[in-house]
């Protein structure tokens, strides 16, 4: 599990290098995303995997419950609530610097600097 | 509960500004009055602050190891004072500069929103809260930053976005890292455990990583590139306010972070960060004298003087450090000072760039006295607070034995009059170009938030004795991470 | 896009996903749901609801508009940590009421529910009003 996990992070931290180089705006947004979701994925990995335990527990009476730690998860959330609101902005800038600018390419971004 | 208001204040009043988006007279006064208000309440809290020691507030009720703490220490009440003043100033410019379609499409519950994340970072306990608060106010900025939509703002918010969030992302790398390494979030029980326990092999990767995100949000030697291609590009109010906050809010993090955690490996973080405090006084200043663009010269400047502030920091004697707080309120002011005179001479000219200016001095002398003195303040002229920030900040370093560091910013100094007096030659001592566009209005408003600011400026020079005891307090509490430690967790 | 199915289904759907976003919000305190979750089911009902009819219409079959509702969330969630200081405890300490109790069924409101009740409104609104400024034209 945490091979496969270790193994997926570096990959979708790959392919968010590779996106954020693309020449193409709207990759660069998407890059963003894979990046999001692969820090998210390296947070849980990091702070302690115990795959199979709820996180949350009503009663704890009298047994010993082993439950997984509920606070990355709870990053997690809020890491996936913040990566939502930057994407959604992310994306209307997108929209709006087609619609203002009519291209796509980054490229073309630089040539008043 | 006073410990809760920074925060909980600019939300309400973003809160009623939203509510009342379509009353623009509304939404100047109301403004002017909830930051005016908030400028009190963190003055306030300043007072409280050096009477009684550093205050905590544990939210919910949760105890301090587990629940979101908030600190609020000396160096916490200065950054919130300054900010708010600064926010203040800003409020009373806006109107009066600022378009009325930009004023009405959201700007100033927008800038309440940036307020409560930097007021949010100044004064929580907790590195994932922080990063929380970080989050409100890059949010804020981007919009800010993108507010009105022009192609020139969109490119530079495109950038912007892209290298805040890549900040974000090394930011909460490292808190999942820490996380894993100590089981806990809360700084003071962080930097306890780290002094106390033996093992913690990653740590120092969860620093890099935290250092990578800080510096790119004040704009540090080598990841500074984004900070001249994308603040020049909104209304000069926003860049002033942008730059009189953001990326002191990165300085800010990075003095509470170095205090609290760099326990291992000192003299490797000590000499990392000097040879990066001195490349970036000298890379800054040295690009800022090649440009032409008033706000491009002074966004470059942001990043020297992020140096100076850096090299205090970690020379990490009391008088060291009480220098680079000093030299950051100064920072902010004069910074922000010079930006609003910039808005000025383009309010007036209606260019930014100093080929197309000239003769401002003789057709407004007011207007260059409004340049003049906080522009002398960064470059380091005596009476002026930027002279005493830098004597100080030298006179540490040569008490530390750091020479070298230490002549460098000396020599950066020099740079530093020497594009100040560019621009002062330039646009205000060279004769009027002959195509220059006859002269518009400057409306008072605009007037009279840059005479406010320089009014702060040359006080601050003035009452250098008590403000230096004041920042000498937080710089104790800085340099000694137990008294911190102490307040938050009670114990030992 | 004028499609005469995803219109009747929009139609439908919309107060069904209005219910079970309140269903999943109310649940949330304890198990899998809450706030954010609910925000988001509320605000893809009237995204639907806007991809098969247009956003003008949209907006004109609801009568507030999404930055009043994301303010009034902010609102909701400020307040819910007001209650605690009135009984002494740190501000946003959990107060809960218990308004029926049986051994199968119980309703509890708290100051939580409040704040995930501000979450709800909030995320519902941004998304609104993020994606209803990406889709008119």
């Amino acid at each position: 599990m945490l091979l496969l996990l270790a193994v997926l992070i570096g990959v979708l931290y790959g392919s968010a290098v590779y996106l954020l180089l693309r020449r193409n705006i709207f990759k660069l947004v998407l890059g963003l995303i894979f990046l999001g979701y692969a820090t998210n994925l390296l947070l849980f990995v990091a702070s302690g995997l115990t795959s199979g335990y709820p996180a949350f527990i009503r009663n704890l009476e009298g047994e010993t419950a082993t439950m997984s730690d509920p606070l990355p998860q709870a990053l997690i959330l809020t890491a996936i609530v913040i990566g939502l609101g930057v994407t959604a902005f992310a994306l209307v800038l997108v929209y709006r610097f087609y619609s203002v600018t009519g291209t796509v390419d980054l490229d073309e971004l630089s040539e008043n600097e | 509960m006073i410990l809760v208001l920074p925060i909980m204040l600019p939300l309400l009043f973003m809160v009623a500004l939203i509510f009342t988006r379509r009353w623009l007279a509304f939404q100047q006064v109301f403004s002017l009055i909830a930051s005016f208000a908030l400028t009190f309440l963190s003055a306030l809290l300043l007072a409280e602050v050096s009477r009684k020691g550093i205050m905590t507030l544990q939210l919910g009720g949760w105890p301090a190891p587990y629940g979101i703490t908030l600190v609020v220490d000396l160096l916490s009440a200065i950054m919130l004072t300054t900010t708010s003043f600064v926010a203040l100033v800003v409020m009373i410019y806006s109107p009066g500069f600022i378009d009325k379609e930009r004023q009405t499409a959201g700007y100033y519950p927008l800038v309440f929103g940036l307020l409560m994340g930097v007021n949010g970072a100044f004064i929580t306990g907790d590195i994932f809260n922080m990063y929380v608060w970080y989050e409100v106010m890059l949010t804020s900025s981007f919009v800010l930053i993108a507010l009105g939509g022009s192609a020139e703002q969109l490119r530079g918010s495109v950038k912007y976005v892209t290298i805040s969030f890549v900040a974000s992302i090394f930011f909460v790398s490292a808190i999942g890292i820490m996380y894993g390494q100590a089981g806990t979030l809360n700084m003071a029980d962080l930097a306890y455990k780290m002094r106390s326990w033996e093992e913690m092999p990653y740590m120092n990767s969860a620093l890099m990583l935290f250092f990578i995100a800080f510096s790119i949000k004040a704009a540090l030697f080598p990841f500074f590139f984004w900070l001249p291609a994308s603040y020049h590009t909104p209304p000069v109010a926003i860049t002033a306010l942008f730059a009189g906050t953001l990326t002191k809010v990165g300085i800010y993090t990075m003095m509470r972070f170095y205090s609290l955690f760099v326990v291992e490996d000192v003299m490797f973080w000590k000499i990392f960060l000097l040879v990066i405090a001195g490349l970036t006084m000298t890379v800054g200043v040295l690009m800022a004298a090649s440009q032409f663009d008033i706000r491009k010269i002074l966004s470059f400047h942001i990043i020297s003087q992020v140096g100076y502030m850096v090299m205090g920091l970690v020379i990490f004697t009391p008088q060291a450090v009480a220098a680079a707080i000093y030299f950051t309120v100064h920072n902010m002011l004069s910074k922000t000072g010079t930006f609003l005179a910039g808005g000025l001479v383009y309010q007036r000219s209606g260019s930014y760039d100093l080929k197309y200016l000239g003769g401002l001095y003789k057709s407004m002398p007011f207007l260059a006295l409004l340049f003049f003195v906080p522009a002398m303040s960064l470059a380091g002229i005596p009476p002026l607070p930027g002279f005493f920030g830098k004597l100080f900040l030298v006179k540490g370093g040569f008490a530390a034995g750091d020479y070298l560091i230490t002549g460098v910013a000396i020599a950066v100094g020099l740079f530093t009059l020497f594009s100040m007096v560019k621009i002062w030659n330039e646009a205000y001592w060279k004769s009027e170009p002959e195509n220059m566009p006859a002269p518009s209005r400057v409306s008072n408003l605009t007037l009279a938030a840059s005479s406010l600011l320089v009014l702060a400026v040359i006080l601050l020079g003035v009452f250098v004795g008590p403000v230096m005891k004041i920042t000498h307090e937080a710089a104790v509490q800085l340099t000694d991470p137990l008294i911190y430690i102490q307040a938050v967790l009670g114990k030992q | 896009m004028e499609s005469v199915i995803l219109q009747i289904a929009a139609r439908h759907m919309r107060p069904i996903l209005i219910v079970l976003s309140l269903v999943v919000l109310y649940r949330g305190h304890n198990e899998p749901g809450g706030g954010f979750i609910g925000g988001l089911m509320l605000g893809a009902a009237f995204i639907l609801y806007a991809m098969a009819f247009g956003v003008s219409k949209t907006q004109k079959s609801i009568s507030f508009s999404p930055v009043t509702m994301t303010a009034l969330g902010l609102l909701i969630a400020l307040l819910s940590g007001v209650p605690a200081l009135f009984s002494g405890s740190p501000f946003m300490t959990g107060e809960w009421i218990t308004l029926f109790q049986h051994t199968v069924v119980e309703l509890k409101l708290g100051t939580p529910l409040l704040f995930d009740v501000g979450v709800y409104l909030t995320v519902a609104g941004m998304l609104m009003l993020v994606m209803f400024s990406i889709m008119e034209d």
